[in-house]
């Protein structure tokens, strides 16, 4: 019974990644074309006409992934066959396995059993996710060797370059994180921001660790290669980086990845910094208002709420690092490396070292 | 029991990979695979933080300069060499030597009595506890060694500027 | 349940979905390899020079080991965060003495310009 408890959360969690993955790739298009002040893709039809409109959403939905997993897989002569199957896969897995660890919502009571909603409950949950965003890097990195064509290389030494930079202010900035709660798992964190701050205002890790947020945000999105960041598959210079040789459900995967990453610095934000699954004044068994009045709600309908809260924040962060590329313009290689190393770096020690003071000054500052 | 020997199967099969493989990218590839062999072996000894420490420093971040160091210097696949047999006869020696000291280590030492392991060892508060008490001035020094690796690497990069 | 047969559980579901897309295109797709597909993609000329021999920039090296080190670091920072309450403001100190050393490393490496260009 526990095992299949277990599958069943890691099916969610993984169910999540991917549906958010795909809805992200809708949500890019549509939305860049929103700002773009155009319409974006609203071609796609069945079997070349059969209905009298068109179905936009169902080209990114359906379409498009069918069209590239049909695509013939080329693997150049001169590659290195083994490792430029494995470079996709690499790319794609510690990312999946990210999920496992993100709450995604409180308990689920079930016949009597209390079912913690988090796939896998590391006590370490947080070192977790940075030793996988760690060995995220691998995937670029053998992306860009195994392709065996300089452009290939370039870009992924460039782009492995570029994450490793980042990796470091984004541990930095979860530094401050655990120094606030004093826990390193991620659904204590969770938890400990249902509390109220000053008996009215929900204790959301954006209001202690301002800074750390805007921090983790860049260096998140700096790590996933994203635009303002995304040199390494800057689409106008090195054709496509180190995916150039890359075809088919392979380079899918890179794209996948793309959006994982998205997902998982957008799901990392709201756990860490927006409460994650919680709702203001909502607890277990039902509403407590500051006032002093409440209602009761059964607890199965808590826990939807808490999951649907969840996954709008999700939303809500992934569109606004989409808004944040489609607003920016691309930054120079050096610029990038200089934000990361001379920027965050020092700012993020700094927050850690201000925190770490203020956590003994105000001892008891947090629950 | 059945993990132990997978993890040991996986170990040494990778470690052997790392060794004797022509590609040195393959090499690394499989050192990772190694090293989280070792992490997994620290989580079965109930050292969850090192296990975790493990993936990050050394499979998250020494593979990966390994890997930027053989791309930098474009290594060549290894070919093998006729000839230098004194070198490998005296290797074969020296690892002989090693094995069996080993050996007689592994064989002579007590299984230790099964001690109750307090609840929370291994873990990660109780890991910092000793850390930041007990052992201090190793992690104080562990700073002037990273000082010195950071400033011996940056001279050592920018000599031929 | 133990969290890491949970993490295994995970590992492996993670693994086949993964798996499952890479061989996707395979299963699906053509297969009409021809020379010119077989090529390496150098915006239409053929690629010049042996990828073997090629020299890299050393900044590349520095940035790595620069990693290295300042993962390590911040790896040290995260048992000190979750035991500083218990430490106090000894422990407040020892942490500024040892991020105090790498900050002198990172300043020295600012000033001799290691992290430009880059």
């Amino acid at each position: 019974m526990d095992v299949i408890i277990v599958v069943a959360k890691a099916l969610v969690a993984l169910v999540i990644c991917l549906q958010v993955t795909v809805l992200l790739l809708w949500v890019e298009r549509k939305g860049s074309a929103l700002i773009q002040d155009r319409v974006g893709a609203n071609r796609a039809n069945l079997f070349g006409g059969l209905l009298p409109f068109n179905l936009g959403i169902v080209n990114t939905f359906i379409a498009d992934p069918v069209k590239l997993f049909h695509k013939e897989d080329i693997v150049p002569a001169e590659a290195d066959q083994f490792l430029h199957w494995l470079a996709p896969w690499l790319a794609v897995f510690p990312l999946f396995l990210t999920f496992a660890v993100i709450p995604f919502g409180d308990v689920l009571v079930l016949g009597g059993r209390e079912i913690n909603l988090q796939a896998v409950e590391l006590g370490g949950g947080l070192l977790f996710v940075l030793a996988m965003v760690s060995l995220g890097v691998y995937g670029v990195i053998v992306g860009g060797w195994a392709s065996n064509s300089r452009y290939a290389l370039l870009g992924g030494v460039r782009g492995s370059a570029q994450m490793v930079s980042y990796e470091v202010g984004m541990g930095l900035a979860l530094v401050s994180v655990a120094l606030t709660y004093g826990t390193l798992d991620l659904q204590t964190i969770n938890r400990e921001q249902g509390a109220l701050m000053w008996g009215f205002l929900p204790a959301w890790g954006v209001f202690y660790q301002p800074i750390a947020f805007v921090l983790f945000f860049i260096a998140g999105m700096a790590e996933s290669k994203r635009a303002p960041f995304d040199l390494p598959e800057a689409e106008s210079e090195l054709v496509a980086g180190f995916q150039t040789e890359y075809s088919g459900s392979k380079m899918s995967m890179f794209m996948m990845a793309d959006f994982i990453e998205v997902a998982i610095v957008a799901a990392l934000v709201t756990t860490l910094f927006f409460g994650g699954w919680q709702i203001p004044y909502l607890q277990r068994d039902g509403f407590h208002f500051p006032g002093g009045f409440g209602f009761a709600v059964p607890s199965l309908a808590v826990t939807v709420l808490q999951i649907v809260s969840f996954l709008v924040k999700l939303f809500v962060f992934c569109w606004f690092q989409i808004l944040i590329r489609w607003s920016l313009p691309r930054l120079r290689y050096d610029q990038l490396m200089s934000l990361g190393w001379k920027r965050l770096l020092p700012v993020a020690l700094a927050n850690v070292v201000v925190t770490a003071v203020l956590v003994l000054a105000l001892e008891g500052w947090t629950t | 029991m059945i993990l132990f020997w997978i993890v040991a199967i996986i170990s040494v099969a990778s470690a052997l990979t790392v060794v004797l493989h022509r590609n040195p990218v393959y090499s690394a590839l499989a050192l990772v695979v190694a090293l989280f062999q070792v992490a997994v072996v620290f989580v079965v000894m109930q050292a969850h933080l090192i296990a975790l420490l493990q993936v990050i420093v050394y499979a998250g971040a020494i593979v990966v300069l390994f890997l930027f160091v053989i791309m930098l210097l474009s290594l060549e696949p290894d070919v093998p060499r006729p000839g230098r047999y004194g070198m490998r006869a005296g290797a074969i020696t020296l690892a002989a030597f090693l094995g069996i000291e080993l050996a007689a280590a592994a064989l002579a030492s007590q299984p230790s009595p099964d001690t109750l392991l307090p609840p929370d060892y291994g873990s990660t508060k109780q890991v910092a506890e000793r850390l930041f008490t007990t052992h201090l001035l190793p992690f104080e020094l562990t700073s002037v060694l990273l000082l010195a690796a950071v400033i011996g690497a940056v001279v050592l990069a920018r000599r031929r500027a | 349940m133990n969290p890491y047969a949970a993490l295994l559980i995970s590992v492996a579901l993670c693994g086949v979905v993964a798996t499952l897309m890479l061989v996707m295109s395979w299963l699906l797709g053509p297969k009409r390899p021809t020379e010119v597909k077989l090529q390496i993609f150098e915006t239409g000329n053929p690629p010049i020079g042996s990828l073997r021999g090629h020299r890299f920039p050393v900044k590349f090296y520095l940035v790595a080991i620069l990693f290295v080190v300042f993962d390590i670091e911040v790896v040290f920072m995260y048992p000190w965060a979750v035991a500083y309450r218990g430490l106090g403001w000894f422990g407040l100190a020892e942490m500024a003495v040892f991020v105090g050393i790498l900050a002198v490393g990172l300043a020295y490496v600012w000033r001799v310009g290691a992290l430009d260009w880059d």
